[in-house]
């Protein structure tokens, strides 16, 4: 078995630590013997759809989302929805989640136009607005499962109806700070605002995402227990931090 | 009138804050006297007959300003100096305070100050400096600074506020920096290194750190044909030809010494300066060849810059030596990626087998996001490290970013108490043998004050 994993612009969207989710993908597999092979897709690098089964983006700041906007939608977009609709996972962080939606709309300078793979939208308030910074605690709307993470973005993102929530605010701002909604899912694409290390301290969407890539080419996919203690004791602290005691489970 | 009110009532502030210990009073005094009277920081600035150094960057402030001091002494030359690292414009205002007569007279020739990045601007105005270092811009503390070309732009503003013949020194190894430097019209002194240095491991190709791979002018990728410290190295865009101007004082040589410091040849204009330095680790050659342009504009002579530089000790926490129940324990600051890796670096071109004290706080002062321990090669200790002890607020993430780096859960110990900590670390060490302490800004205060509760460091403001 092997998980075939792509990073798509590594070194161009990985502003805070994003590639931290990628290190736990890759460990989370070999660790359960699974083989795994991690290609990288820069700026101009084509995506072959059937080649991986995860795809991962990081963030940017303003000028790097610049960059990879119009290389996402004209080189690796096609692909990559292609892929989504054949089943492949996709997790998309802070930037690279909002260029999954329809637009991103930054504070000065045009529209940058999305992949519209999620149903969303994103809209800077303007450079005097306040950025939504600080550790947060979701309760997950599918599962009810707790996540803990960071977030620091200036745009608001308003999620359509083709899209769920990721999870509830329970402790931080969320996608616009007003509705108490946080990332978007369809299917078995991820987008969230938890930026840099989202899957050390949330295991289970790691695997989940594993899960998925591995059904995708395999068609059935049973994960072992991994030995989670400390993720759980890191995420509890994390929890503890954000001023939710004993977790949101 | 109302300066020498402001001035007593700074200095009483002072005296007050260390006698009831709430902490080195060393931003308290200056926060009232600038209440009391708000341009004070330019009317004592301008009463300096030397003038003003102001030093940013994100790695190496303190460090730095303090070589240039060490310089400074050797030229006979008095510097007031915001020596305690309170580099706000509230500690600007306080070293010039506490270092004024009643009178309002300074006592000291010229300022020295390290000025936070994003103070720059404000510091400047009411400094009217004389010489400005800018070191390097690393992502460091976004949830404080925002993002880093926000801080680039912040630069921009400062350089254009400063007097007309004042000399901007400038790391031409940074790419950020260069830009930046661009935009100013003034007399410009670049530093930077020249060769790879002379170290065990091979040069690191560009790390995961890494902030400015993308051409400012044109948005290209760098090609690089040495990489020295995350961005920082010898770039240039093939796209629109812009490239690393070669530096005006540049460093050649350069021979680390793990924890024991390091040397480097640098040259100006023909002449050779042999500069040794007790400071480990290629930062502080950075940091030395800095400390030299900058004193080369101020007129120094090279042969004082030497002197100066080898009479330098270590900054509190940066390559400071402290012995602890018989254990020498060097003191790493650690206080984002790119200054980590070399740290990193730093210990293990030192040790085979090293005893490491990791202590990582999410404060204000250190950001509060830790998303940052994922971009640290902490890979680097898998295999090598013999004992790691993990403390501070977020002591549990960087047990878990061990896990992931592949350093064995046996070797790992997660210890909140920072004394209980120390001890742990101090007990891994064989009898003679050094360990590492490896803090964020706070933890290290943190682990200082919990070190001089025993007696073995002095407070920090006494240096």
């Amino acid at each position: 078995m092997e998980l075939r994993i792509c990073h798509l612009y590594p070194d161009l969207l990985n502003l805070y630590g994003d590639r931290g989710n990628v290190t736990v993908l890759v460990r989370r597999a070999e660790w359960r013997g699974i083989d795994v092979r991690l290609v990288e897709a820069g700026l101009g690098d084509p995506v072959d759809p059937e080649g991986s089964d995860l795809f991962f983006m990081g963030g940017g700041e303003d000028r790097q989302q610049r960059l990879a906007a119009p290389d996402l939608r004209n080189v690796k977009g096609p692909a990559l929805s292609d892929a989504a609709e054949a089943g492949a996972a996709v997790l998309a962080v802070c930037g690279g989640y909002q260029l999954l939606g329809h637009y991103y709309r930054p504070s000065e300078g045009p529209d940058l136009e999305g992949l519209g793979l999620l149903d969303l939208h994103t809209v800077h308030p303007g450079p005097g607005s306040r950025r939504l910074i600080g550790n947060v605690v979701l309760r997950e709307a599918a599962g009810g499962r707790m996540l803990v993470g960071f977030e620091n973005h200036g745009g608001r993102t308003h999620l359509g109806t083709g899209v769920r929530p990721l999870g509830s605010v329970v402790a931080g701002w969320g996608n616009n700070g007003e509705d108490r909604t946080e990332g978007a899912v369809r299917g078995s694409v991820y987008g969230t605002y938890l930026h840099g290390p989202l899957l050390p301290k949330n295991p289970w969407l790691a695997d989940l995402l594993i899960a998925a890539a591995l059904r995708r080419r395999y068609g059935a996919a049973e994960l072992s227990d991994l030995p989670d203690r400390e993720e759980e004791r890191a995420a509890r602290a994390a929890a503890l931090r954000a001023g939710v005691r004993g977790g949101a489970r | 009138m109302r300066d020498l009110v402001a001035i007593a009532a700074g200095r009483l502030a002072a005296t007050a804050s260390r006698a009831l210990r709430a902490g080195g009073g060393t931003t308290v005094p200056g926060r009232i006297a600038t209440a009391v009277a708000p341009g004070l920081i330019s009317t004592l600035s301008a009463r300096l007959a030397r003038g003003v150094v102001l030093v940013s960057g994100t790695n190496g402030k303190t460090t730095t300003a303090r070589l240039l001091g060490g310089i400074l002494d050797s030229a006979g030359l008095v510097s007031i100096h915001n020596r305690a690292g309170a580099n706000l414009l509230s500690g600007v205002a306080s070293a010039l305070v506490e270092s004024s007569t009643l009178l309002g007279r300074p006592r000291g020739d010229m300022g020295l100050f390290e000025v936070d990045e994003a103070t720059l601007p404000a510091v400047v105005e009411a400094t009217r400096p004389r010489v400005v270092v800018l070191l390097n811009l690393f992502r460091d503390q976004l949830d404080r600074y925002g993002e880093i070309d926000l801080v680039a732009d912040r630069w921009r503003r400062a350089l254009s506020a400063m007097p007309r013949e004042a000399t901007l020194v400038f790391n031409a190894d940074d790419p950020l920096v260069t830009d930046v430097s661009r935009g100013y019209a003034g007399p410009m002194l670049s530093f930077g290194i020249e060769e790879a240095p002379d170290r065990a491991d091979p040069t690191p190709g560009l790390e995961a750190a890494a902030d400015a791979r993308y051409c400012y002018r044109c948005g290209r990728p760098y090609d690089y044909s040495l990489v020295l410290l995350g961005h920082m190295g010898h770039y240039s865009c093939a796209r629109c030809g812009t490239a690393r101007p070669r530096p005006e004082v540049g460093a050649r040589e350069v021979r680390l010494r793990g924890a024991e410091g390091g040397s480097a040849s640098v040259a100006w204009e023909g002449e050779t300066m042999e500069v040794s330095s007790a400071l480990p680790g290629l930062y502080n050659v950075y940091d030395a060849t800095a400390a030299a342009a900058a004193a080369l504009a101020l007129g120094i002579p090279p042969a004082t810059i030497v002197r100066g530089i080898a009479a330098t000790a270590p900054a509190f926490g940066r390559g400071e030596r402290v012995t602890v129940e018989g254990r020498e324990a060097v003191f790493l600051l650690a206080k984002n990626p790119a200054g980590f890796n070399e740290v990193l670096r730093t210990v293990l071109y030192a040790e085979d087998a090293p005893v490491v004290l990791i202590a990582i706080n999410d404060l204000t002062a250190d950001g509060r996001d830790i998303s940052w321990l994922w971009d640290v090669e902490f890979e680097l200790l898998s295999g090598r490290a013999r004992a790691v002890v993990v403390t501070g607020t977020r002591g549990e993430d960087m047990a878990l970013r061990l896990k992931y780096a592949g350093v064995e859960a046996g070797r790992v110990t997660l210890e909140h108490d920072l004394a209980r900590a120390i001890s742990r670390a101090g007990e891994a060490a064989r009898e003679g043998e050094r360990f590492y302490v490896l803090p964020t800004y706070t933890a290290m205060l943190e682990l200082r004050a919990v070190l001089a509760r025993a007696g073995i460091v002095r407070g920090f403001w006494r240096q």
